[in-house]
């Protein structure tokens, strides 16, 4: 038996299954490593102790018949969990404890996962390299003093580091998929309404949606099973019949039509990155898939767009968090000094940065040229994926324009960071589901993702594609354990 | 309506005319709230009655309350409006330390009710004020400042709760039509049981919107909105205040600022909240929390067809069915309990009667105990067996009003008052006869001065009669038998 903590999901719940493993093995030994892991700074908050308990608990009085049967997970710091910290990775929240559970979280604890601790991410998910936290930068375990892309940049680097079988990430512009590219894993952003948002710390609405992040595609798709439902606590979740994902899982992609999208060739993309793609059309060819050239006319207002509508719902949403009711508080004199003073000191310049632009694009005078034209730009953008989707099953595009880049490189340059998110914004527009899998390495041995975007509600058809080239790429994450610490 | 009722302020030769709008705060009856489960009960300890998602703690959303939908319809058919069948929730973003969210949740541009309208029934005749729109929204929590000398409190309780903010077009011209309108609309939603409309709960609360203008101008004044005023009485004393402060503005030759104003019920006039230059920009958007609303033709039939006789129509039931006077009608049909009340005692009893009765001896000892009809220390059922008495000669009307006095202390029974007491009236001729004999014989002296011509006098012999019946002889009998016997 491979070290355990290197087992994929499916290997974990069938050695559970087949008791080759107990629950508090598994714990354990994730835990132990986490331990030694302190310099990848994944952990905002642990629950190892509760932990252990509950592997034991599970272990005395076992039911096998649970989807996650005693599996550890690490989620990201931006689901609510019941007793157990919550802070967005954010100042603000540094104290707050939720006394209820998000419904993507308790769909795991259903399944008979058991929570080993919260992930550092960005700032209320706000970045695209984990930087903007409070709880400090996360390493990348690729490589030393790398970025893990964000914002899910705790879930992402957790996975690749073995320290967690799987993990939950949130994505709004593409922080599961661009994080789990620069990682080397595997993450998915459901179709919009598929997953709850109920109990998330929201960013903005009508983009976030919560997926799954794992070492491959198999355990994905398995994961997403578990988290994809219908909840009546949230309005804007779809009441539709959701596939047993991992059971029909096929690697069976013949003639399955997949797009390409000229608009996706941007200007300084590198070769590397070009590539990649063109290795991930051959692939998909030699799994029998049919390719064809697509127009998505309007990609190139995608990211303008996304920094507007999500900006402006973000300014909005952030506004609960004023210091009367719960998380930080600096003390003032009046009403307006303390809301000044409470929330310049609880939030990031990033977060700061994106309320004011949101608040900028709301004004009166404003509200027409900036949020209206965005909202109109959105359904032309939706429009050019509905006239693509007529003609293919699918689209494959590279995850991001770059490689995992240095600690600090970008921080001093947000527009630079924000094209990070180029290819993956306009799959949250959409509401579309997408899945970055890891397809190859640039020079410097540093992972790079395709991305698979499907219809609405499609997600199985972007599994079984994502599952046949991944089969073809053969991809090996080499991580060498350079942060172990004794 | 005509001229000689117009209200208007006179200065110098020069008359104004006010033209007052509102918006309407009505609380929608509904046992938990707009986007929550909490109870809206009122008077409850502070922050019992706040969700998760009242006090917007992170990662909460908001889910529509269908009854409260279905209540804002229910008000939009009685208001004869058009329901909007596809209507949008936004986000009124502003901070305040009882506004959890940061936003209030509101209907801005596609209100779920649109144009309708409310029939006045004044002195002078009929008057048509139009709706503009009903649109649902949260009430916000409470701001406490005077319990502790340091900190202000906040109570959520209210946080959530339903409202439906109802605009009236400026069609208004006095206080008087503001008095008239609100107590239409509070009508109308009782009769609909969408808002019971008590206003010392906060039920119905107004922001009243004043302009003047000269006689026969034909363009709006410049208007101030004064905010969140809690009664009639208020509201009447803000319009005529603020009118006049625009008015001696004029007439100084100085502009009207349009501005956000208070008013001060101890002062008694209205002051500068914030101008138009501070006016709050509330950065509106659809919530993204919430799909637009859509309402289905089913569901608007299914409503309709669940409507109640509403005021207006009652009246115009009771016009020409109980043959009523329309003021009697309007008195009767104001509010739903006595209307209810009133179709209680008619259905076994006499409809003039009844009608004479309540809006007379009743409204008079409701007036006097400053009580609700529903409190009515006399229940319909005996009040129509007392009327029952009167028409069929039982008692006489005078003898039932010392029985209604009786029955007042803990509604009695009409029937046994009048048999413990030997109340019943007198209606034997025989009897009749004898007694008046009696009163003749007594009484030669004036009998002769009636026979010389002293008409006068014959209320005299009725009186002697009844008293010498001890007030229960039939008095259509001793009059009749009176006139017999001395013009005979």
């Amino acid at each position: 038996m491979s070290d355990i903590t290197s087992q994929s999901l499916f290997e974990l719940t069938s050695n559970i299954k087949e008791k080759k493993l107990s629950s508090e093995e598994i714990t354990k030994v994730f835990i132990d490593r986490a331990v030694k892991s302190k310099k990848l700074n994944v952990y905002v908050t642990d629950n190892f102790e509760k932990a252990i308990d509950q592997s034991k608990k599970f272990d005395s009085n076992p039911n096998f018949d649970l989807k996650l049967p005693g599996i550890p997970i690490a989620v990201k710091d931006l689901f609510c969990t019941n007793g157990v910290r919550t802070t967005a990775g954010s100042k603000i929240l540094n104290n707050f404890v939720p006394t209820y559970e998000s419904t993507v979280t308790q769909n795991l604890w259903s399944q008979g996962a058991i929570l080993l601790g919260k992930l550092n991410c960005d700032e209320f998910a706000m970045g695209s390299s984990n930087e903007t936290s409070f709880f400090g930068n996360v390493q990348n375990p690729v490589g030393e003093n790398l970025v893990p892309g964000g914002s899910s940049g705790g879930s992402s680097a957790a996975v690749a580091a073995n320290l967690t079988p799987v993990t939950i990430g949130t994505d709004t512009g593409g922080s599961i998929r661009q994080p789990a590219s620069f990682t080397g894993t595997v993450g998915l952003k459901p179709t919009y309404g598929s997953c709850s948002r109920y109990g998330i710390v929201a960013f903005a609405s009508s983009l976030d949606q919560a997926g799954p992040m794992t070492k491959n595609v198999r355990d994905c798709s398995m994961l997403l099973e578990v988290i994809s439902s219908f909840d009546q606590k949230d309005s804007t979740s779809i009441d539709y019949k959701r596939n047993c994902y991992s059971k029909e899982l096929s690697k069976d992609i013949k003639g399955k039509k997949i797009g390409i999208p000229k608009e996706y060739r941007v200007d300084n993309m590198p070769d590397e990155i070009e590539q990649l793609w063109k290795n991930g059309i051959s692939y998909a060819k030699d799994c029998g898939a049919e390719i064809i050239d697509i127009s998505l006319p309007h990609t190139n207002y995608a990211l303008p767009t996304y920094y507007i509508v999500a900006p402006a719902e973000a300014s909005s949403n952030l506004a609960r968090y004023d210091g009367v009711k719960y998380g930080f508080r600096s003390p003032g004199q009046n009403l307006i000094e303390m809301y000044e003073k409470t929330r310049s000191e609880g939030f990031g310049d990033e977060v700061k940065r994106r309320i004011m632009i949101g608040t900028y694009v709301l004004s009166s005078g404003y509200y027409d040229a900036y949020y209206l034209k965005a909202q109109k730009v959105r359904q032309l953008i939706k429009k050019d994926f509905d006239d693509a989707f007529s003609k293919v099953d699918a689209i494959l595009t590279p995850s991001t324009p770059s490689s995992a880049f240095k600690i600090g490189e970008k921080t001093n340059d947000p527009v630079s960071m924000y094209l990070n998110d180029i290819f993956t914004v306009p799959i949250n527009l959409a509401g579309l589901p997408g899945i970055s899998i890891p397809a190859g390495k640039d020079k410097n041995n540093y992972p790079l993702g395709l991305q698979v975007i499907g219809k609405p509600f499609d997600e199985q058809n972007i599994l079984n594609i994502s599952y046949a080239l991944e089969d073809k790429i053969n991809f090996k994450n080499d991580i060498s354990d350079w942060w172990l610490s004794e | 309506m005509s001229k000689n009722s117009e209200y208007l302020i006179e200065r110098e030769n020069k008359q104004y005319e006010v033209i007052i709008g509102l918006e309407v705060h009505a609380q929608v009856t509904s046992e938990s709230k707009l986007f929550s489960q909490s109870s809206t009960k009122f008077g409850a300890e502070p922050n019992t009655q706040v969700s998760l998602v009242d006090a917007a703690f992170p990662g909460m959303l908001p889910v529509i309350n269908e009854f409260c939908i279905e209540q804002a319809i229910k008000t939009g058919i009685g208001l004869k409006a058009k329901i909007n069948k596809k209507s949008v929730f936004d986000r009124k973003n502003y901070f305040y330390a009882d506004l959890p969210q940061g936003y209030q949740i509101s209907q801005y541009k596609y209100p779920i009710v649109g144009e309708g309208k409310v029939i006045l029934d004044m002195p002078t005749g009929q008057k048509e004020i139009g709706i503009e729109r009903l649109h649902l929204e949260q009430d916000a929590g409470k701001s406490i400042h005077d319990i502790d000398p340091n900190n202000t409190l906040v109570d959520l309780n209210r946080s959530g709760v339903a409202l439906m903010e109802i605009v009236s077009k400026p069609d208004l011209r006095s206080p008087d039509e503001v008095n008239v309108y609100i107590k239409k609309l509070r009508s109308i939603m009782r009769y609909l049981g969408t808002c019971d409309g008590n206003m010392q709960e906060g039920s119905l609360r107004a922001d009243v919107n004043v302009s003047v203008r000269l006689k026969g101008e034909t363009e709006f004044g410049t208007r101030c909105e004064i905010k969140n005023v809690n009664s009639i009485k208020f509201m009447q004393m803000a319009i005529i205040s603020e009118a006049n402060r625009q008015i001696d503005l004029l007439e100084e030759g100085k502009e009207i600022d349009q501005e956000t104003r208070l008013f001060d019920t101890k002062r008694n006039e209205t002051r500068s909240m914030r101008s138009k230059e501070d006016a709050h920009d509330y950065r509106y958007f659809p919530d993204p929390d919430l799909l637009p609303l859509e309402i289905s033709q089913e569901l608007i039939e299914k409503i309709k067809s669940d409507i109640p006789e509403l005021p207006d129509e009652k009246k115009k039931r009771f016009i020409d069915k109980f043959n009523l006077s329309p003021y009697e009608a309007t008195i009767l049909v104001s509010d739903i309990e006595t209307s209810n009340f009133f179709e209680e005692v008619i259905k076994n009893s006499d409809v003039k009667l009844a009608t004479n009765w309540i809006t007379g001896e009743l409204f008079a000892v409701l007036n006097e105990k400053n009580l609700e009809i529903s409190q009515s220390p006399i229940s319909a059922k005996n009040l129509s067996k007392l009327i029952n008495l009167i028409k069929d000669g039982t008692i006489s009307g005078k003898i039932a009003k010392t029985v209604f006095e009786q029955m007042i202390d803990g509604d009695q029974d009409p029937l046994i008052i009048v048999k413990e007491k030997g109340l019943k009236q007198e209606s034997d001729p025989k009897a009749i006869e004898e007694l008046i004999n009696k009163v003749i014989e007594n009484n030669s002296d004036k009998v002769a001065e009636y026979k010389s011509g002293k008409d006068k006098l014959f209320g005299f012999f009725v009186g002697q009669a009844m008293k010498e019946s001890k007030g229960k002889g039939n008095p259509q009998l001793i009059n009749k038998i009176l006139k017999e016997k001395l013009n005979g």
